[in-house]
């Protein structure tokens, strides 16, 4: 269970007003629901997930993961304790192999070919092509994050947080991906908390949290706020109007 | 052998015991060790310090060792180790030198190799260089390595050398000929006040040459690197430098490639890169659950690899 109360997140603008970031920010997501977190750009919604890996220090607050306050420990603290983070824009690294990176998510230096292959045939990557090139600048954009979100299906985290795993993958890739998002799901074996605005992972989710402006709006089954979205996001501009 | 020679052995050849193969072990100044084979035959030479070594044409799928071991402080020497590759052979050489200083004299070794490889033959050449001792003596290495490629002959050369050496200067040339191949792959970690310079010349001199020199190199505290590596195309060649250095703590590192077209068939190209270690990547690594130490030094493991 994770539990997020009254969290929020100020940082100084230029000329030194506080910027509300997150505002007084709660939320308890039960153990293996499938929650996504959407809203519009800008609204604080890298910034939650960031202050849940530790990856950003919330300004007041507090977060709970499995009934134990989590707010002050380390990133690797976090991560030993289940908390796995995909990041939205993955670092290269020049010298470190994918089998590198999936070695030291899994915490095992002994994966099987069988194995690795699993992990990257679910993002849709071949490791007989991938699984000895370095995860340096030769690889697209693409192929980065997919490799990232392998890093965290091996890591096999009881939390998985996802920061729009859709973000840069081309639709053909993307089908794939839903697929894994679909099995995830149904294994029920994690919780996760995926930011997205892709009608399609959204529609996996058992939750929906709608972020806007720093503050939670809405948050309910997707069956009640899925149709809200869908209607609220078709309206466009309120300033002008159509010939 | 005692524990000392046999742990340095370990450490610059990877050797558990003697080589299997051709080798010539020297020792404190000395020969420790020789075994020559019917095709790779090692002499003393009579002139100087230092050794020939003739292989014979189409030896193939065999390898010499030659690794050198200081464990006297205070021992300087200039050793010269001419190599005569025969045509068509395929061949492994492991060369190396491992200090161990345990007193407050400046233990130096300055090997200047010469490679004369035979026409289509390919050569694999490996060089570490190491230091340890608790002595204040300075551990220095300046090596020199001279390569003359025949027509279709190639050249893979790694050297490698991590942490404890005070001081190095290092010098190669490699003069390719026709349809040659010269790799250099040069791996570096100077930590402390340790300085290290590295100057190289590839001559692509042949029709249809090429030359590649891949620089990973990561200076820590105040140390110094400096690199100064060239490619000179005198004909229709093909030649790329990539020089990448991660910087840390107050070191200091320049790195000066130069490419030089004398003929216009010549396509060269440089590319040289000075960085920190991305905040982002040792986050990365954190989140797999490694600690901040732990991540910064697999990222360094895994650029010097």
């Amino acid at each position: 269970m994770l539990e997020i109360k009254h969290l929020s997140y100020q940082v100084a603008d230029e000329s030194g007003e506080e910027l509300g970031i997150l505002r007084d920010v709660s939320l308890s997501i039960a153990g293996h629901k499938f929650v996504v977190i959407t809203g519009p750009n800008g609204g604080g919604k890298t910034t939650l997930a960031k202050a849940i890996m530790g990856l950003v220090q919330p300004t007041g607050g507090q977060i709970l993961w499995n009934g134990e306050d989590i707010t002050h420990l380390s990133v690797t603290e976090r991560a030993r304790r289940g908390i796995s983070y995909g990041f939205q824009q993955p670092p290269r690294f020049k010298g470190l192999r994918v089998r590198d990176l999936l070695e030291l998510a899994s915490g095992r230096d002994n994966l099987t070919h069988d194995e690795e292959c699993q992990f990257l045939t679910r993002v849709g990557l071949c490791a007989a092509d991938y699984i000895d090139r370095e995860v340096d600048a030769s690889l697209s954009g693409g192929e980065v994050k997919r490799i990232e979100i392998a890093s965290i299906l091996a890591r096999n985290a009881d939390l998985m947080i996802f920061d729009e795993p859709e973000a840069g993958i081309d639709l053909w890739s993307f089908a794939r991906l839903t697929e894994t998002f679909r099995h995830l799901h149904d294994e029920r074996g994690a919780t996760l908390v995926v930011i997205s605005h892709q009608e399609r992972i959204i529609d996996l989710a058992d939750e929906i949290v709608l972020i806007s402006d720093g503050v939670i709006t809405q948050h309910g089954p997707k069956e009640a706020v899925f149709p809200q979205i869908l209607a609220n996001t078709v309206s466009g501009c309120s300033y002008m109007k159509e010939a | 052998m005692d524990r000392i020679e046999a742990r340095l052995l370990k450490e610059i050849a990877d050797l558990d015991g003697l080589p299997v193969g051709a080798y010539n072990i020297r020792k404190d100044g000395k020969l420790d060790g020789r075994v020559s084979t019917a095709h790779i035959v090692i002499d003393t030479k009579t002139d100087k310090s230092g050794i020939d070594i003739h292989i014979a044409p189409g030896t193939r799928q065999e390898s010499l060792h030659i690794p050198v071991v200081l464990t006297q402080s205070g021992l300087t020497e200039t050793v010269y180790n001419d190599f005569f590759i025969g045509e068509d052979c395929d061949v492994d050489i492991i060369a190396g030198c491992g200090i161990h200083n345990a007193g407050c004299d400046t233990t130096q070794h300055d090997g200047v190799h010469t490679f004369y490889v035979g026409k289509n033959s390919k050569v694999r050449y490996y060089e570490k260089h190491y230091g340890e001792g608790e002595g204040t003596g300075e551990r220095i290495f300046n090596p020199q390595t001279i390569v003359y490629l025949e027509e279709g002959a190639s050249i893979n050369m790694e050297t490698t050398q991590i942490r404890g050496v005070d001081s190095t200067k290092r010098y190669t040339k490699i003069v390719v000929g026709p349809g040659g191949e010269a790799v250099i792959t040069e791996k570096l970690l100077t930590h402390g006040r340790q300085t290290a310079e590295s100057e190289m010349d590839i001559v692509l001199a042949g029709e249809d040459a090429s030359g590649r020199v891949i620089s990973r190199s990561v200076a820590q505290d105040q140390s110094q690197q400096t690199f100064y590596p060239r490619v000179i195309g005198e004909a229709k060649c093909f030649g790329h430098v990539q020089c990448d250095s991660i910087i840390m703590g107050e070191a200091q590192i320049k790195s000066i490639p130069a490419i030089t077209a004398e003929s216009p068939n010549a396509q060269l190209i440089h590319e040289a890169a000075i960085g920190r270690i991305a905040g982002e990547q040792i986050l990365k690594l954190m989140t797999l659950g490694l600690t901040e130490e732990e991540a910064e030094g697999r990222i360094l493991d895994g650029f010097l690899q």
